[in-house]
């Protein structure tokens, strides 16, 4: 049984190049977009990439937790997999951290409106927010956030090693489920305060200050859920190609894909909730928000949105056997991934550089965070055995049937 | 439908029942149903049934109630009884999704649940031979149907060789017909109660 991976070298080769691409597009940004004006597209690309990928890895710690907590068995047998996934956290929450210092630190109010204090004090409704909304809360916030994060990702993934060199007796299953269960829920309460309210808010819902919406932090955590299930289930698949992870089958594909089918219906739910209430109040503080998406420049990306993430992943994974091919789920969870970039994108576009334009180095950059996001985890893959040998619930993972 | 004739045999527990259920099919006997006491999974694959298209039923159920929301809603706004509300368009897309959704998932529901009735041949009014009356209880209960080819002293114990208890004949109607379970058959009254490993 193959159960150590081991980095082929044309992975190797293609994340490299990937992130070369990737560099490549930083560098011809920075002399491309720059001045005061002209760099707002240089630090919007960063922000929307950087947090975009940050949140996709986190959602793996997040599959983690909340199937543990519901007493999962089914997931051990890749349960590696997201383990390896959320590994990526510290780098890219790294990254995301030092984009968002020099946003904030280095005056880029075309980004975050609110840095500017002179323009604070004349502004009714963002001094009203300053108590909140301020460069030391904002620092404070994320650096509290984002630390939580890479503590609890290391946690479950330094446990999860450790109980390699246990044995199989019931005491030590008894001690692996309740400590597992004692940490998930940890992270899940971090996760849920952090992804599921804070942390969107400040992040990305401050680029369009004078506005809010109480759905925003959920749209935001389930778009990138669902991308982290298609992350996952990518992983999987290149693992089992591999002729790595023998005991998962197509039984486990077809939950996941359960799952990406599900959670898509749910962010189609909350995007509809947002949009909902906001067009039938029809309040000018709230509407400024969809005008230029909906009625500007960005409308054929709204529905593009819609499409991509709704209608497809509906139709496509609403029949049984597309969820159990290897192939059919490679491509549609292709398409999540790009299709919730995309909705990122339409997030962050319009509050910054406002035009619509062709996203060459939105683009650019995102092919450099997923050659990096491949480094990372196959490098964290190769570390443990892929199988987590002394789980009590392997042997239901390995019966599993859907 | 049609009387039949049948040899019933039951298994205590559903580790016998798998393997006898293989062997039971690769003799080559035809199995009329097998009832247990909870949903076996993977009992379906086993006995070879084809899978359910109940899901294309709810399919087609769902696309009815969309258009059926949809149709009826901008038939009403549009050109029956056109209403200003709020300055807000004759035809509020928006608007019309909730109410939209749920017509789709009523009829889906409500679609499934009829459909699924009739194929398993439940209602009310509408009876069933039951084998044994503890084959939803605690007892998987198999019924084989008895062909002019089978012979059946030897069917019988070849199913208790494969571990089939309380192995019997009888003669019933394989379908449903009208008929009343708390009038007629008054199962419930049963006093004597069989043991199985007797």
């Amino acid at each position: 049984m193959k159960d150590q991976f081991v980095v082929p070298a044309r992975l190797k080769t293609t994340s490299f190049v990937l992130m070369g691409i990737g560099l490549l597009t930083l560098l011809i940004g920075i002399f491309a977009f720059h001045g005061e004006h002209g760099s707002t597209r240089f630090w919007a690309g960063l922000l929307q990439n950087s947090s975009f990928f940050l949140l996709v890895t986190l959602a793996s710690a997040f599959f983690i937790g909340a199937t543990t907590l519901a007493h999962g068995g089914w997931q051990i047998g890749f349960r590696r997999v997201p383990e390896a996934i959320s590994m990526a956290v510290p780098v890219l929450g790294g990254i995301l951290f030092i984009v968002l210092m020099l946003i904030v630190f280095g005056g880029k109010e075309h980004i975050y409106h609110w840095v500017n204090a002179e323009h604070v004090k004349h502004d009714e409704i963002l001094s009203w927010k300053s108590a909140f909304l301020n460069k030391g809360m904002f620092t404070g916030f994320s650096v509290v956030t984002i630390g939580a994060w890479i503590f609890f990702v290391m946690k479950l993934r330094k446990m999860s090693i450790e109980e390699d060199g246990w044995d199989l007796s019931a005491e030590s299953g008894r001690r692996i489920v309740w400590r597992n269960t004692v940490w998930c829920g940890g992270f899940i309460v971090i996760y849920a305060l952090s992804v599921g309210s804070t942390t969107p808010w400040l992040w990305l819902m401050s680029i369009d200050a004078h506005w809010y919406s109480t759905m925003y932090s959920w749209y935001t955590f389930v778009s990138t859920w669902v991308s982290g299930i298609a992350l996952i289930i990518l992983f999987l698949v290149y693992l089992k190609r591999n002729g790595y992870l023998p005991m998962v089958n197509e039984e486990h594909l077809h939950d996941l894909g359960k799952f990406a089918f599900g959670f898509s219906i749910f962010w189609t739910y909350l995007w509809f909730s947002q949009y909902m209430l906001i067009w039938y109040a029809n309040m000018p503080e709230e509407t400024t928000y969809f005008q230029p998406r909906v009625w500007g420049e960005w409308r054929p990306i709204f529905f593009l949105n819609l499409l991509i993430n709704f209608i497809t992943p509906l139709l496509y994974l609403m029949k049984r056997d597309t969820k159990r091919n290897y192939s059919s789920m490679v491509f549609i969870s292709i398409v999540i991934i790009c299709g919730h970039w995309l909705d990122f994108w339409q997030m962050v576009g319009p509050g910054t550089y406002g035009h619509l334009v062709f996203p060459w180095y939105e683009a650019g950059l995102a092919v450099g965070f997923v050659g990096l996001i491949i480094f990372l985890v196959s490098n964290q893959l190769t570390k443990a055995p892929l199988v987590p040998k002394n789980h009590p619930y392997l042997k239901e993972s390995i019966i599993h049937h859907t | 439908m049609a009387v039949k004739n049948f040899v019933v045999a039951s298994f205590s527990d559903e580790a016998v029942l798998f393997p006898a259920v293989k062997k039971v099919r690769t003799a080559g006997y035809k199995i009329h149903d097998v009832y247990t006491p909870f949903p076996v999974h993977g009992l379906d694959q086993a006995l070879g049934l084809r899978e359910t298209s109940l899901h294309t039923a709810g399919f087609i159920y769902g696309i009815t109630g969309t258009t059926t929301a949809l149709s009826c809603m901008s038939w009403v706004f549009n050109s029956d009884w056109p209403m200003n509300i709020g300055g807000k368009p004759h035809f509020p897309l928006p608007a019309f999704i909730p109410i939209t959704f749920e017509l789709t998932v009523l009829f889906s529901a409500v679609g499934m649940v009829l459909t699924f009735c009739y194929l398993c041949q439940l209602a009310p009014f509408v009876k069933k031979h039951i084998f044994h009356p503890r084959q939803t209880d605690d007892l998987f209960v198999m019924a084989i149907e008895v062909t002019a080819k089978t012979n059946t002293e030897e069917l019988k114990s070849f199913l208790a060789s494969v571990g089939g208890q309380q192995i019997n004949e009888q003669r019933a109607e394989a379908g449903w017909w009208y008929g009343r379970f708390d009038q007629e058959d008054r199962l419930f009254e049963t006093k004597r109660v069989e043991a199985v490993n007797a």
